[in-house]
């Protein structure tokens, strides 16, 4: 007997199509596994039980009758809580959007309908995708499946761990500073942050509106790249999306990297990084290396001002995009206040967990009277020099290869207690957002702890075709430990 | 000996564009729905939801800057402006601070025969907030989205005038040219053009500014006159009396004809301004600000050379006629249909101003076809009606538009020209008024006069006068 | 120190950000934006003159939209997640004219 958990969603579409397996045994069986693990895991927000069920039955018929074709059609997907879904509670893990049910979906929602995939429900994240490790969330920390005392990373842990414990075939996340690619290195999984501007963000609720791209997460290479090909689309609604020429990424799906220029960064291998992650990292280039890559260090330079160029910008666009949670038209409003601002101080200070305050305090402050060239100004122009940096390395290298993270997922409560060091651990992803770039994450192995390490995947804007080749290339290789999901009780 | 003051005053004018959506979303920017029914996730900051910017109004912003001899920025972006306000669903206005769209330009105005030019410092696109009305019984307010993201362009202009005369000329001029433009109805009164008064005073012959203070709530031409005279009435006593003049914004209350100032420990007017994430720049090429002069109408000057040349009419009928876009309109069109500019001139002036005025009505407000106007024209020509029944169904067109042809015949006002039957009834109008035949004999010419009228009378208004006094002196 | 928060400061902040922090919370968020902002004046390294400010990353510019109807009424979605509303408007305290 298949287990229809283990398999990918690739499988699990043909498997449909053959008439192997039904939509509703495939909704059902990981809705029981979802009952079974997701009080030890808390991937889940919302389950959408009944909804999916009805849904199975309606793309059955539209396969049946050969209305709907894809190669996702009738694959089951979970949804970071911060995609908008229309008729079903979206929450951003936050108090603040308590009882918040979308009027509309977002772009990615209805591109991942006419693809005849179905929504299992919503994905715990940090509250508003701030965060790394998906412990500030309204409704509980995530753990992660490999080991339930470490986190899952973050922000979208709750996407990253239902796909690792086979909750979900795959999921969406959203990747503002590595919120996709880290919790993918560190639950084992592949996930992929695109190109600025080729994802929709439209019904996606921003943090920072100039980093924030919704990405894929699946099984392994080919689930992500496909589910990337379904969701991309040009979007009239957001105005800084952008027409490219060919939205099928799975032609890239090729077993070849003769004489691809891979680059590593000297100055990102340093001694910080944890030895194992090291590495392993350093043994999957060498296998890149084997079939045909030419492989060669260089120093990218200006990476310790990544993070401080990003917090500015991402906090200032965040303090102004959650102005809007304000307790007048949607969500939270606080009881007993006196008048219009007691409302909206009230409603706001009860409604954000104190990591979103941190960065609305942070962002108003870097945007006020008289601060606003010294640190607002500064880090644009930062993120120009930084821009500069990676132009100047693509001219040179096909990709780039990173770590997705210095180590391998913390235990849970550590870093809550020092978000300087959170900071920190996302050095290596947050160029990527800042530069508009496409970055993936693929699994390249465990610790002896048995925890999973990432490597990053790092391409030139608009060149997720190299992206994909050099990850499908070395998961071809099969050298790393396949996952495994968790079994409920197991734990 | 008290000392003299100067007035400095600049204005920050709101006009309302006349798109047909709003400026960010496809909800309409029509007047009068009912409460939050032209609002969608867009307009009414749903979280996740994403402006996209309508061409339109760029197109508009850039005829305004062009025709206010602005020059127009190659590349402008929106910003973010942040505060919170109920009426604003994202507690952000998205505008441009930065790189507006248009800056450095200037109108001229013209006082007594002086020229001056009033500066325009810059102009900038955004969007307008909801409505909020207050309901005193739940002591809350209520919020109506409608007319969030309705497209506004606010024109700041240097602080260049000194007197409510020139501020009033320069609104004027405003409003000409953007209605010229069909930019906008700008109608003050109705709130599609808004003006806030930057004004401060000093003592005549320094050189530096007085604090200045920043009027709200003006709704009239008269609130605005009136505001300038109530501030610098204020201003003045407050340095007279050896007290300062704080800068703040105040609002207007013209029923009081007083001002108070808008303070609150919220309103700390630090607005965190950065440039809008959400939308990409704009970019200008010299291209398409051509494009923008080639399509530009006739505006006010030109149209008054052309009226003066072609069209031999006085030049203060001119000027009236081309002192509203609609009223030179509603008059081009009436003429080129009747061809007879004077008298197409003629009614407007005449019965049209009086209409205007007896109504209480703006210009914009007249809503008759032209085709109407030259119909009563033509008839008068003819001779079919005479004036009284013009005057009476142009009034009719005016307030009702009727249409005139129909409402002639149903009331059977067409003027009586058959001779034979006219002959029947002065001669029995002869009959009976031996006194005024006599008195007409006697060398009395002003009888004749009443002869008519009693004939008329006698028609019931519908004779060819004409034809009657003819008649009358022959049988006499 | 260089990055020396002010009590004063915090409560402007909270002001602009419409925050009403208790009095840990503001003694924290001020020793995090004095950590943060030590952190962040080290950009103060890198020479930037004469750079220009990268506000978007993508060359694109124009986006529009014709100016056309294409929504009808949304009322009924306006208020339907609304916290309070009275008839068809949503309701907030009374705000000061």
């Amino acid at each position: 007997m298949i287990n229809i958990n283990e398999l990918t969603a690739l499988e699990i579409g043909e498997k449909i199509k053959n008439k192997e397996i039904t939509v509703l045994e495939t909704v059902d069986a990981f809705i029981s596994q979802i009952e079974k693990v997701d009080k030890d895991v808390n991937s889940f927000i919302t389950v959408d039980k009944e909804e999916a069920r009805k849904k199975a039955l309606l793309i059955q018929e539209k396969i049946d009758s050969g209305e709907i074709s894809g190669p996702l059609a009738g694959v089951p997907i979970a949804i970071k809580d911060n995609i908008s879904t229309k008729g079903l509670l979206t929450t951003c893990a936050s108090k603040i959007l308590d009882g918040y049910i979308p009027t509309f979906s977002a772009t990615v929602i209805d591109n991942i309908e006419k693809a005849g995939m179905i929504t299992l429900g919503k994905t715990n994240m940090d509250e508003f995708a701030m965060g790394s490790t998906t412990e500030t969330s309204h409704y509980g920390e995530t753990k992660n499946p490999w080991n339930l005392n470490h986190v899952p990373g973050g922000s979208s842990g709750g996407s990253c761990t239902s796909v690792a414990s086979g909750e979900a075939p795959v999921s969406l996340g959203s990747d503002t500073g590595g919120s996709i690619r880290q919790p993918s290195s560190f639950c084992g999984v592949t996930g992929i942050k695109p190109t600025y501007g080729t994802v929709s963000r439209y019904g996606l609720i921003a943090y920072g509106s100039s980093l924030d791209q919704i990405g894929p997460i699946g099984k392994d290479v080919k689930d992500a790249v496909s589910l990337l090909s379904v969701i991309s689309s040009y979007d009239e609604k957001d105005s800084t999306s952008v027409k490219r020429d060919d939205y099928d990424f799975t032609k890239y799906l090729v077993d070849d990297v003769k004489g691809m220029k891979i680059g590593v960064p000297r100055d990102y291998f340093t001694d910080d990084m944890d030895t194992e992650v090291k590495e392993k990292i350093y043994s999957a280039i060498k296998a890149l290396e084997e079939k045909g890559a030419i492989v060669e260090e260089f120093n990218l330079s200006l990476v310790p001002f990544a993070i401080p160029a990003y917090y500015v910008i991402a906090s200032a666009e965040a303090s102004s995009n959650l102005e809007r949670f304000d307790g007048v038209k949607y969500g939270f409003r606080a009881e007993d206040y006196d008048d219009l601002h007691s409302m909206y101080k009230k409603t706001r200070s009860e409604g954000f967990g104190s990591e979103v305050k941190r960065r609305i305090m942070l962002g108003s402050f870097v945007l006020s009277s008289g601060y606003y060239d010294a640190y607002y100004l500064k880090a644009l122009k930062v993120k120009a020099l930084i821009k500069e940096a990676f132009d100047k390395a693509f001219a040179k290298y096909d990709v780039i290869i990173a770590p997705a993270a210095p180590t391998v997922a913390p235990k849970l409560g550590e870093s809550l207690k020092d978000p300087m060091k959170m900071y920190l651990s996302d050095i290596y992803t947050i160029s990527v957002n800042l530069c508009g770039l496409p970055g993936m994450s693929v699994p390249v192995g465990k610790s002896e702890g048995g925890l999973p390490i990432g490597m990053q995947i790092i391409a030139n804007r608009w060149d997720e075709a190299n992206m994909i080749k050099t990850a499908f290339a070395y998961e071809s290789t099969g050298e790393y430990e396949k996952c495994q999901m968790l079994k409920g009780g197991e734990a | 000996m008290s000392k003299q003051y100067e007035t400095v005053i600049g204005l920050e004018v709101h006009v309302e564009l006349a798109t047909k959506t709003k400026i960010f979303c496809g909800c309409s920017t029509e007047f009068g729905g009912a409460p939050n029914t032209h609002t969608c996730p867009v307009c009414t900051g749903q979280p996740g939801s994403l402006p996209v910017l309508n061409k339109q109004v760029v197109e508009y912003a850039m005829a305004i800057g062009v025709a206010t001899n602005c020059d127009i920025t190659p590349i402008c972006k929106f910003d973010r402006k942040n505060y919170f306000y109920p009426d604003n669903p994202q507690n952000y206005q998205i505008s441009q601070l930065y790189l507006p769209i248009a800056h450095d330009g200037y109108v001229e105005i013209e006082i007594n025969g002086k020229k001056k030019k009033v500066r325009i410092h810059e102009m900038h696109m955004e969007e307008d907030a909801g409505k909020l009305i207050h309901d005193e019984w739940t002591n809350s307010s209520l919020v109506d989205y409608n007319r969030s993201g309705v497209p506004l362009v606010e024109i700041v202009s240097e602080p260049d005038m000194r007197n409510a005369d020139e501020v009033m000329a320069y609104l004027e001029k405003l409003r000409l040219i953007i209605q010229y433009l069909g930019a906008s109805d700008a109608k003050l009164h109705e709130g599609s053009m808004r003006a806030d008064v930057n004004l401060s005073v000093r003592e005549v012959g320094t050189e530096e500014f007085g604090t200045r203070t920043e009027m709200k709530n003006l709704n009239s031409f008269k609130a605005i006159a009136r505001a300038i005279e109530g501030e610098t009435k204020r201003q003045i006593e407050l340095i007279e009396d050896g007290r300062k003049v704080v800068q703040e914004t105040r609002r207007w209350d013209d029923n009081k004809e007083s001002s108070h100032a808008m303070r609150s420990k919220e309103d700390a007017k630090d607005y965190r301004y950065f440039p809008e994430p959400d939308l990409v720049p704009i970019s200008i090429s010299k291209e398409w600000i051509s494009e923008i002069k080639e399509k530009q109408p006739e505006l006010r000057e030109e149209k008054l050379a052309r009226y003066k040349e072609e069209f031999e009419i006085p030049k203060y009928d001119a000027e009236i006629l081309t002192g509203s876009k609609h009223l030179a309109d509603i008059f081009e069109e009436t003429t080129k249909l009747s061809g007879k500019p004077k008298k197409v001139s003629n009614w407007l002036m005449v019965e049209g101003l009086r209409l205007v005025k007896e109504n209480n009505m703006e210009m914009e407000d007249i809503h008759f076809k032209p085709a109407s106007l030259a119909i009563i024209i033509d008839l008068v020509d003819k001779g079919e009606i005479n004036n009284q029944v013009a005057k009476e169904v142009f009034e009719l067109v005016f307030k009702e538009d009727i249409d005139p042809e129909k409402y002639i015949e149903e009331k059977g006002l067409k003027s009586v020209n058959d001779t034979d039957e006219l002959k029947k009834v002065v001669e029995e109008i002869i009959a009976n008024n031996p006194k005024s035949v006599e008195d007409y004999h006697n060398g009395k010419e002003k009888a004749i006069g009443f002869l008519v009228g009693q004939t008329m009378k006698a028609m019931k208004g519908k004779a060819n006068p004409g034809i009657v006094n003819k008649l009358l002196k022959e049988l006499l | 120190m260089s990055n020396h928060i002010s009590d004063e400061t915090i409560e402007y902040v909270g002001i602009l950000a419409q925050l009403d922090l208790n009095e840990e919370e503001k003694v924290k968020a001020k020793e995090d934006m004095e950590q943060m902002l030590e952190y962040i004046d080290t950009l103060n390294e890198l020479d930037t003159e004469g750079i220009e400010p990268k506000t978007h990353i993508s060359d694109t510019t124009n986006v529009f939209r014709e100016d056309v109807v294409t929504n009808g009424d949304g009322s009924d979605d306006v208020l339907a997640n609304a916290p309070l509303k009275k008839d068809e408007y949503l309701s907030v305290p009374k705000t000061i004219g």
